[in-house]
């Protein structure tokens, strides 16, 4: 969900006493300006691991009901099967996030301390880092499509190793395309938010009295990576 | 106060409907009296604190003694109340292990049942008196849910999944029961009656099989025939697993167009037949035996009921 | 009728200044894009009313189609799937266009940041974002209604929710989007209670009215997302088939009914929690006394915020979840009985030796105690396992909620509107006809839902489009109290309207009220006050003082 970061955005410069363009009428002073927001941003993020929250339960649940099924669609993903590396894949991922959330880190550093052209550069890092990401995932889900190791009705994958039409089987790929696919959105929407980002730091928009954005925007990113960290395991390392 | 309960709840057709009455009945006089200590004051107070110019309230924040009292109060009438209603919950939780089994299968919008003698109705239940009955369900569609007002239980009826439910009816009569879990367009139509027997006339039932054969040899319907019912019996009690109807060799002769004809046997002499000889196959097999078969099957006598064996008598015919 | 002005904290009559929030810009254009929380509260108000009038309609055609057991509508035969269509619609538009989003959207979003003398709530455009989300999940729900048709209970269980044919795909969206909506409401409101008191406002400093709506966000927020995700499963095994909730393909039709009731039953303190709050209020205003027990009722609404998180699985005791379980979620529910049974006899304390006026929000208030004393108690009965199997699934539950949601939650909303009308209107509606109708809804809530304790313990299932004939006297009692409902309701919505069309006549404190909003003009000017108030009394101080202004 972008429309958060939206609340942050200028108000308008109404208001009589001297202050900073960004600094929204109801608000007293700046700093109260940025803890509510930094706070919204926190509750929101709550609701956002809740989301995911339903997803593992169920997925922890089914996994009870069909734990020989749940166990060989994980060893698909963790065995390289006709030269498909899909567990190097997830670890490649994983740690082109854990560097896109450094480089995160690093433009928020460079917001408060007003240097410009380097919270670009890291912003833009951290955009390509994202694409990167997508790519790989692209790739994967390519195999995925092209073996029908797909959702629900349109399983059917031929392979020896996996009975096809087998409810759990289905099931199994039905949570792996929703908690992936979910991550993936979220991506995709940090990649505008950024994208975003660097629109308004060309513009000159973010000074050491006034970076709330980018620091909002870092608190999604680092969300994202974090359940990132939780599936790579889920899928690609436990059984 | 018997008539306020008779009029609040359905009649009684167990002890454990008495029982639930019980503690409805206590819990409901538990409740006029809280709502007369809440009521009255929200009443009385507003006439006898009318507004008047000029008072002065007196400023009273809090009272920890009162606050004590009506959160503890409250809460030890709960932790009573809590287990009085476990202890009932338990007794239809267990179902005793004597209890006589019918298999419920429940269905958009109908009821199946199966006693365990394979007997089936449709939206018809028999039960003797002072037995205790336990109806293990399973759906073949949506949720239901088996709803019997008189002995005050239900369960719900979960696709893929078997339920139990269980009671010991007391009085005899028809009580009735119904789908209380909504199951789409004639959810309040599947409902059905359930007939309380003495023991007598519960065996006399039980002889002659359920009450669905009823329905293929009354004629109502051309749609369904004695012969329709001999088909569904054919499969129901297994013959199919050693006769085929369609000519083919099984492990017994098939009854394609065994009737009327003159039948070869193991002595060399040969039978016509008729309705005597296919009765006297099923209840004493071994008497004659069709050439070129062994003598394997065994009698149903006592198995079959008077008016499944007419039944097969009529399909036999009709394959003629 | 003149308004009681009493010796208390009132503020002096100033002026009436000549701009307002209503008035300050003009054109529809100026309401559309509006971030102003009052603008954006009427907008919600006006909304959420309408949502209620669609919803309120079907609940007349349900109790219409079932006064006879012929099922004739003014002559037409309704058959069973148009009954099934009826109350499912009254059930989904109820709960998730007009309970849920109606207190928070509307009255909420208006006086809170008002109450805690702040500007605005903490995300003005969040705000806004909320109530076009509620539009857009509206437009849904009624599409799904007109190209379609939604036959699934507002519950939608499955697996019939997920092979029944109709638009329930669209309708589930549209409850998806809804939910956004309610979670954007509450995170602001949590954020603005934490940022925005006014200086020298401390935690217990505030109204309870903000209490209880604090409680009602942290509900909001954490179970929401839950039911999200939850529909989002729905929709995708009606579409793809994902094998989680449907047998057939190896899923668990209780599954669903967990999720489900983990984030609906929250919900329904997401809807009690606001009208408490709103009681909150009219109490110690009306009997011109501070409240008795501010902590304790504080407590209670933070403590029923948590309890509703671990009660989700008294809905399903003969629903096939395990033994254990039924037992423990059996006993945690009475906890529920506790901070509920608190509330009440603080307010009933509250109301010992007070000075009463009995205005129309206080005649709504009392017919909440009483409505919301039936509706507690006879939770009792559902609680209580052994009468719960007789009970569940029966007419007992649907007045039971009904008495909860409508009788309390309602009540106190049709309270708070006047109470605070003429806040958000500057004018007085009239008195009379407003203790008439406040009159008429006690008597029609009542006549509608006592009979169906009634049917419910002789054993009639609800839901049921047919019902045997020894039932026919109740349910005819029953659709005659509906109409009295309606007439009710029917006779507040002309009176209100009728008070707009005079000029604005309300003072700033028409009731005496002590909490901040009371300090603004009536209608408040748009950033809300003069001067930044600063807290000089804990709210709901009644003794006699010189004022301060």
């Amino acid at each position: 969900m972008s429309t958060t970061s939206t609340e942050v955005q200028p108000h308008g410069g109404h208001g009589d006493h001297e202050h900073n363009p960004y600094h929204q009428h109801h608000f007293a002073t700046m700093e109260q300006q940025f803890d509510t927001s930094k706070l919204g941003m926190w509750l929101f993020l709550v609701t956002e691991i809740l989301l995911f929250g339903g997803l593992f339960v169920g997925f922890g649940l089914m996994q009870q009901r069909y734990p020989r099924e749940f166990i060989e669609a994980h060893e698909h993903l963790k065995q390289v099967i006709s030269g498909k590396l899909f567990p190097l894949y997830g670890a490649f991922n994983t740690i082109v996030l854990l560097v896109s959330s450094w480089t995160m880190v690093m433009g928020v550093n460079a917001a408060q301390t007003d240097q410009r052209k380097k919270l670009i550069r890291y912003l833009v890092i951290t955009i390509l880092l994202a694409c990167v990401f997508l790519g790989v995932k692209y790739v994967e889900y390519e195999h995925k499509f092209h073996d029908g190791l797909l959702p629900g009705i349109f399983y059917k994958h031929q392979a020896e190793d996996i009975i096809k039409g087998t409810h759990g089987y289905a099931t199994f790929f039905s949570f792996y395309f929703m908690m992936t696919g979910l991550h993936g959105i979220h991506v995709l929407v940090g990649i505008g938010l950024l994208g975003w980002l660097v629109v308004r730091a060309k513009r000159g928009d973010f000074t050491s009295a006034y970076y709330t954005p980018v620091d909002l925007v870092g608190l999604y990113w680092h969300i994202v990576d974090m359940i990132w960290i939780y599936l790579f395991p889920l899928y690609y390392l436990i059984s | 106060m018997d008539w306020l309960r008779a009029w609040m709840m359905p009649p009684q057709g167990s002890a454990f409907a008495k029982e639930i009455d019980f503690v409805y009945m206590s819990l409901f006089w538990l409740s006029v009296v809280l709502f007369l200590m809440i009521a009255i004051p929200s009443v009385y107070f507003p006439w006898r604190y009318r507004y008047k110019l000029g008072r002065v309230t007196p400023h009273q924040t809090h009272n920890t003694t009162l606050e004590v009292l009506w959160s503890v109060g409250p809460l030890i009438l709960c932790i009573g109340i809590f287990f009085w209603g476990l202890n009932g919950w338990m007794k239809y939780a267990v179902a005793p292990g004597e209890a006589m089994e019918i298999s419920v299968t429940a269905k958009q919008w109908l009821w199946q049942f199966e006693y365990p003698d394979q007997s089936r109705t449709i939206n018809d239940i028999h039960v003797p008196v002072n037995k205790p009955v336990k109806f293990t369900m399973t759906s073949e569609d949506v949720l239901h849910d088996f709803y019997v007002p008189d002995m005050r239980v239900k369960h719900d009826i979960i696709p893929g999944r078997y339920t139990q439910i269980w009671f010991t009816p007391t009085v005899l009569g028809e009580h009735s029961f119904t789908c209380a879990e909504y199951c789409g367009k004639d959810h309040s139509g599947m409902k059905g009656k359930l007939t309380v027997d003495t023991d007598a006339d519960f065996a006399k039932w039980m002889e002659t099989g359920g009450t669905e054969w009823e329905d293929y040899f009354n004629g109502k319907d051309p749609k369904k025939t004695p012969a329709d019912w001999g088909k569904i019996t054919y499969e129901r009690v297994g013959c199919n697993s050693c006769h085929t109807v369609d000519g083919t060799k099984s492990k017994g002769p098939s009854w394609k167009g065994v009737y009327g004809s003159m039948v070869p046997l193991n002595n060399g002499t040969s039978v016509l037949a008729d309705e005597n000889y296919i009765r006297e196959s099923m209840m004493n097999p071994q008497a004659k035996i069709v050439q070129g078969y062994d003598p394997i099957m065994p009698t149903f006598q006592g198995l079959l009921k008077p008016n499944q064996v007419n039944g097969l008598v009529a399909y036999i015919e009709s394959l003629k | 009728m003149e308004p009681v002005l009493t010796s208390g904290a009132r503020i002096g009559d100033r002026p009436r200044p000549r701009k307002n929030y209503l008035n300050e810009t003009k054109g529809i254009w100026s309401w559309m894009t509006t971030v102003d929380h009052k603008r954006i509260g009427i907008m919600y108000l006006v909304a959420t009313l309408t949502a209620f009038l669609l919803g309120g309609i079907f609940a007349l055609l349900v109790r219409l189609t079932l006064l006879t057991p012929q099922h004739k509508l003014f002559g037409l035969q309704v058959t069973a799937e148009t009954y099934n269509r009826f109350f499912t619609l009254h059930g989904a538009i109820m709960v998730f266009l007009f309970i849920i989003p109606s207190i928070p959207g509307s009255l909420t979003n208006f006086v809170l940041p008002l109450m805690l003398g702040a500007k605005d709530v903490a995300f003005p455009r969040l705000n806004l974002a909320s109530f076009y989300l509620w539009i857009v999940g509206a437009v849904m729900a009624v599409a799904s209604m007109i190209i379609g048709a939604v036959d699934t209970g507002w519950t939608f269980y499955t697996p019939y929710s997920t092979t029944t044919s109709g638009t329930v795909t669209l309708m589930t969206a549209a409850v998806f989007v809804l939910g956004f909506s309610s979670i954007f409401t509450g995170l602001n409101f949590i954020a603005t209670v934490h940022k925005l008191r006014a200086p020298g406002m401390g935690w217990f400093d505030m109204p309870l009215f903000v209490w209880g709506m604090y409680s009602t966000a942290v509900i909001q927020v954490l179970a929401t997302p839950v039911l999200g995700i939850t529909l989002v499963l729905l929709m995708l095994e009606r579409v793809f088939q994902i094998g989680i909730f449907d047998s057939r393909i190896g899923g668990d039709p209780v599954l669903f009914q967990h999720f489900f009731w983990f984030y609906s039953h929250p919900a329904v303190y997401i809807m009690i929690l606001p009208g408490m709050a709103i009681i909150s209020e009219l109490i110690p205003t009306f009997s011109r006394k501070t409240i008795f027990g501010y902590r304790a009722i504080a407590y209670s609404s933070v403590s029923l915020a948590l309890l509703s998180f671990i009660v989700w699985g008294h809905h399903m005791f003969v629903a096939g979840q395990s033994q254990l379980a039924t037992v423990v979620f059996s006993a945690l529910t009475f906890l529920v009985a506790i901070p509920s049974g608190v509330k009440v006899f603080n307010w009933l304390t509250t109301m010992y030796k007070g000075n009463i006026s009995l205005e129309t929000p206080m005649l709504y208030a009392i017919s909440f105690l009483m409505l919301f004393a039936i509706g507690g108690l006879t939770g009792i009965f559902l609680g209580t396992l052994s009468t719960d199997i007789h009970l569940t699934d029966t007419y007992f539950v649907v007045a039971h909620f009904h008495y909860v949601m409508m009788g309390s939650t309602v009540t106190a909303f049709i309270g708070g509107l006047h109470y605070w009308w003429p806040k958000m209107t500057g004018r007085m509606p009239s008195e009379k006809w407003g203790r008439v109708a406040a009159v008429l809804w006690f008597i029609g809530f009542n006549a509608t839902f006592l009979p169906q304790f009634i049917l419910g313990s002789r054993g009639m299932p609800r839901r049921y489009y047919n019902y045997l004939d020894q039932f026919q006297p109740l349910h005819a009692f029953s659709t005659v109290g509906s109409w009295i409902i309606g007439l009710s309701l029917f006779t507040t919505a002309a009176y209100l309207l009728a008070s707009l069309r005079k000029p604005a006549d309300a003072p700033d404190n028409p009731w005496g009220g002590t909490t901040m909003e009371w300090q603004t003009s009536s209608p408040p000017i748009t950033h809300n006050f003069e001067d930044t108030p600063v807290l000089e009394h804990e709210p709901y101080d009644y003794r006699p003082r010189t004022v301060a202004h």
